[in-house]
């Protein structure tokens, strides 16, 4: 709604709007906070839980989960770095670092759905038991995150390349930066409580 | 699957409902076309993002739900009042209890209020609109698309039985299957988007777009009660959003989180329902408490007595209200100390609520009361909820709660704090705010035979039902025994009381369209607060110019010192942004989606959802900026809306 325009402070913050963007981003990831802790909380009540299906020891791979971390914490820092050149006012380097971003999101995610197919094939499935399902939605609630910040991303890459960089797409980058690194965050909680504990339970 | 397995068939009462919709749907259709109003249909409302015609359309939709929770609840009063009757049949009675509960609250209480706040929030604090105008019209049609799913389920494919609880393993998909639970799911969870868009919405907005000098503790209590409503709806709503979710897996796609079989766990569902369920009986009662303070302070004539000791109650308040779940289900059997925590924590509620009660007595205290409507609502709220309030901290008490559990006396309770507390809000709030909405009062005298009927049938209704609790009449029963005859009796007397109250307010705004008399100042009650300071009716962008906010009833502060909100030195020009009718589009498309997945038809879902992604996309390409009202315009406008243009 409102105008105001301020000339100091980087790109993003520039008008009234865009501050009010950013400040109701923040909150949304308040939401995304409440959910993701619903879902950490179900998976630690229903942990155990495995009737008939295999113990998540049996079936956890800590390489290939440490790939996949280092691939997502790799694609949160390369995100910081785009930020970073947007607010040098190179479009050519935001651009080649958010498709190095996309490329590592990417890459977490064939890993991600690789790993679903194994525990398929091994016979842990959503349906096999409790503890499978919540594996199952905690896990996939994130990689369906990071396959929904993917796509923004791309959308986000094609305006760039059509406006450059204003107002308006600093803004948008800076906001799905934000999103990027808060799915990091909650990887990290992913990577611990659900794999290296599960490891060892 | 057959078509008569998909519109519901045997009911008579049903049939009727059908018949109904139909004659009313081509009523409206006829009504359009004849007058060619279609086109203003678009323009005008379906695709506004002004917050005061967003409010109104969620007022308009939560009466109609208020009509069929209504119509619910006269049909199970009926059934209720003389033992053993057949009006309804188990099945019938089943769903008409769960979708009384589930409309009244999700889809009357919560949009009422929303609307309320949509239109009065952003006036109170001297705001043109709402931080996300857009993200504001696609929260409205998120919750006009959740409440027509969830309607519509009583003609087609049948309406969930399982209570507004919708507690596993009933409602799993062993012993309820079928889309009967499925529309409950996916209504709520379409409706929740919005919601929890509108907490976000509003929270942005109320804390960076208040008028110079409005700092936080200047701000009307209305304000801080819908700021603080909002930091519940984003805390609690995720829980329901999961919840939902995964009950809904549960049931289309086999997983086993609340399942019997699986090692899944049916009374997590209970814990995630009511964590996020008693937050939200704050989000339906502290904007209410918002409201009668509002209306309070206008009706006596004075400043609201004890302003920061109302706003830290309205905040510890809204923190208890995340440390009480378990008083729920007490019964369950978590265990005497589990139980004893919870019963402490619930119990320290009544402080807060009790400070507010002297609070709002204090501010009555010597001073000249102004019996209009909404002041008899306010003051009938006070003694009301108070009953309520401590029968309320009666079942708080764990071992005493063995004995009241799911009984006539929890239903007696519930229903006093919450029609008291929000639907006497609503009505306060409706007849307060009525005059800036619309540019006429609600007539007075039908008012006060309206409120006079609804307050004597809710205390005829509902007082008997404590003392039939107390004699053992659990609640969800279809028969009564004759030994509780004459109380339910007097119950179901009082309950057709409040549908002829109801009545009569609905006729309120019909007469009071055709023969009240216009406003021609913006400030209709002697207001204290911004809202009366803009002229009626309010133009677009609100205010054309702010003043400097010193002190909490600014509006008092401007007329003591003869300033307006037109003040033609300080005048600029004034962006709006542009009506859109994408919220619409998406909107329906989800509802297609949801109303799929309802009959687990997932290609069509899989289609709808895609569509519902295509219009994320098309949004994230609108560079629309929206457009101005330049000087000239603004001074035309405010110049014919407060009369100057006649001297």
């Amino acid at each position: 709604m409102s105008e105001q325009n301020f000339s100091s402070g980087p790109l993003e913050y520039q008008t009234e709007q865009s501050r009010l963007n950013i400040l109701g981003f923040w909150i949304f990831l308040a939401a995304e906070l409440a959910l993701f802790s619903t879902l950490f909380a179900t998976y630690a009540v229903l942990s155990g839980r495995t009737a008939d299906a295999p113990a998540p020891f049996e079936l956890f791979e800590p390489t290939s989960t440490l790939i996949m971390t280092f691939l997502l914490l790799t694609s949160s820092f390369t995100c910081g770095i785009a930020v970073h050149e947007m607010r040098n006012g190179s479009k050519k380097g935001l651009l080649t670092w958010l498709i190095v971003t996309l490329l590592l999101g990417f890459a977490f995610l064939g890993f991600e759905i690789d790993e679903f197919i194994t525990y398929v094939h091994e016979g842990a499935t959503l349906q096999s038991s409790a503890y499978w399902s919540a594996f199952f939605i905690l896990a996939g609630t994130h990689g369906l995150h990071v396959t929904l910040g993917a796509g923004w991303m791309i959308l986000l890459v094609i305006q760039l390349m059509q406006r450059g960089i204003t107002r308006v797409t600093s803004r948008k980058v800076f906001i799905v930066s934000l999103y990027w690194h808060f799915l990091d965050v909650v990887w990290i909680f992913i990577f611990t409580s659900v794999y290296l504990i599960g490891m060892v339970m | 699957m057959k078509l008569d397995e998909f519109f519901v068939t045997g009911e008579p009462l049903i049939y009727g409902g059908m018949v109904a919709i139909v004659l009313v749907t081509s009523a409206i259709i006829f009504l359009l076309t004849y007058f060619k109003k279609w086109k203003w249909l678009w323009r005008e409302w379906l695709t506004t993002v002004d917050h005061k015609k967003i409010g109104i359309m969620y007022i308009l939709s939560a009466l109609a739900m208020l009509f069929r929770g209504g119509m619910d609840a006269l049909m199970m009063r009926t059934q209720l009042a003389v033992p053993d009757l057949n009006f309804l049949s188990a099945q019938h009675y089943d769903e008409i209890f769960t979708t009384h509960g589930t409309v009244m609250i999700i889809f009357m209480a919560m949009p009422f209020l929303i609307g309320l706040m949509n239109i009065v929030v952003p006036l109170q604090i001297g705001a043109r609109d709402f931080a996300f105008p857009f993200v504001n019209a696609l929260s409205f049609w998120s919750f006009f698309f959740g409440a027509l799913l969830f309607n519509v389920s009583f003609v087609i494919g049948g309406s969930p039985d399982a209570g507004w609880t919708s507690y596993t393993p009933l409602s799993g998909a062993a012993l309820s299957p079928g889309p009967g639970q499925n529309f409950y799911l996916m209504g709520l969870q379409l409706a929740g988007i919005g919601t929890l868009a509108t907490g976000i919405n509003l929270m942005v907005t109320i804390l960076k777009m208040r008028a110079p000098g409005m700092k936080m503790f200047k701000m009307p209590i209305f304000t801080w009660s819908s700021l603080i409503t909002c930091f519940i709806i984003i805390f609690a709503f995720p829980i329901l959003t999961v919840a939902l979710a995964l009950l809904t897996i549960d049931r289309i796609f086999g997983s086993q989180f609340f399942t019997l079989t699986g090692e899944g766990l049916p009374m997590m569902w209970a814990n995630l329902f009511w964590m996020w369920g008693h937050p939200e009986v704050y989000i339906v009662v502290l904007p209410a408490f918002g409201i009668f303070s509002e209306v309070i302070a206008t009706f006596a004539h004075k400043r609201i007595f004890g302003y920061s000791a109302m706003v830290w109650s309205i905040i510890i308040i809204a923190g208890l209200s995340f440390l009480v779940w378990v008083h729920h289900f007490f019964t369950m059997g978590a265990g005497a100390f589990v139980n004893s925590v919870f019963s402490v924590s619930t119990m320290l509620i009544a402080v807060p609520t009790g400070v507010k009660i002297f609070n709002w007595l204090g501010t009555l205290h010597k001073s000249k009361i102004e019996f209009s409507t909404a002041m008899l609502w306010a003051l009938s709220f006070i003694p009301s909820f108070v009953i309520g309030g401590v029968t309320g901290v009666m079942l708080g008490m764990a071992a005493a709660d063995y004995q009241f559990h799911n009984s006539y006396f929890l239903v007696a309770h519930f229903h006093y704090v919450l029609i008291a507390g929000t639907v006497f809000a609503c009505f306060a709030g409706l007849t307060y705010w009525y005059p800036k909405m619309f540019g006429h009062k609600l007539n007075e005298r039908l008012g006060k035979w309206s409120f006079w009927l609804f307050l004597i049938g809710f205390h005829v209704c509902f007082l008997p039902q404590y003392f039939i609790g107390l004699d053992g009449m659990p609640r969800r029963i279809f028969h009564i025994g004759p030994e509780w005859f004459t109380l339910n009796f007097l119950s179901t007397i009082g309950a057709f009381g409040m549908g002829i109250g109801f009545a009569i307010f609905v006729y309120n705004i019909y007469y009071s369209f055709r023969y009240s008399k216009r406003e021609t100042t913006g400030d209709a009650w002697g207001g204290r607060t911004l809202e009366w300071a803009t002229p009626t009716p309010v133009p677009p962008y609100n205010f054309a110019t702010l003043p400097e906010v010193n002190n909490i009833d600014a509006f008092m502060e401007m007329k003591e010192k003869g300033e307006t909100t037109f003040d033609e030195k300080k005048l600029q020009p004034i962006h709006m942004p542009s009506n859109s009718g994408k919220p619409f589009i998406m909107m329906a498309i989800l509802f297609f989606a949801s109303f799929a997945l309802v009959f687990e038809w997932i290609t069509l879902a899989a289609i709808g959802l895609a569509g519902g992604l295509i219009m994320m996309i098309i949004r994230s390409f609108d560079y629309d900026e929206g457009y101005h009202f330049s000087v000239n315009e603004i001074k035309q406008i405010e110049q014919s809306r407060r009369g100057l243009d006649h001297e």
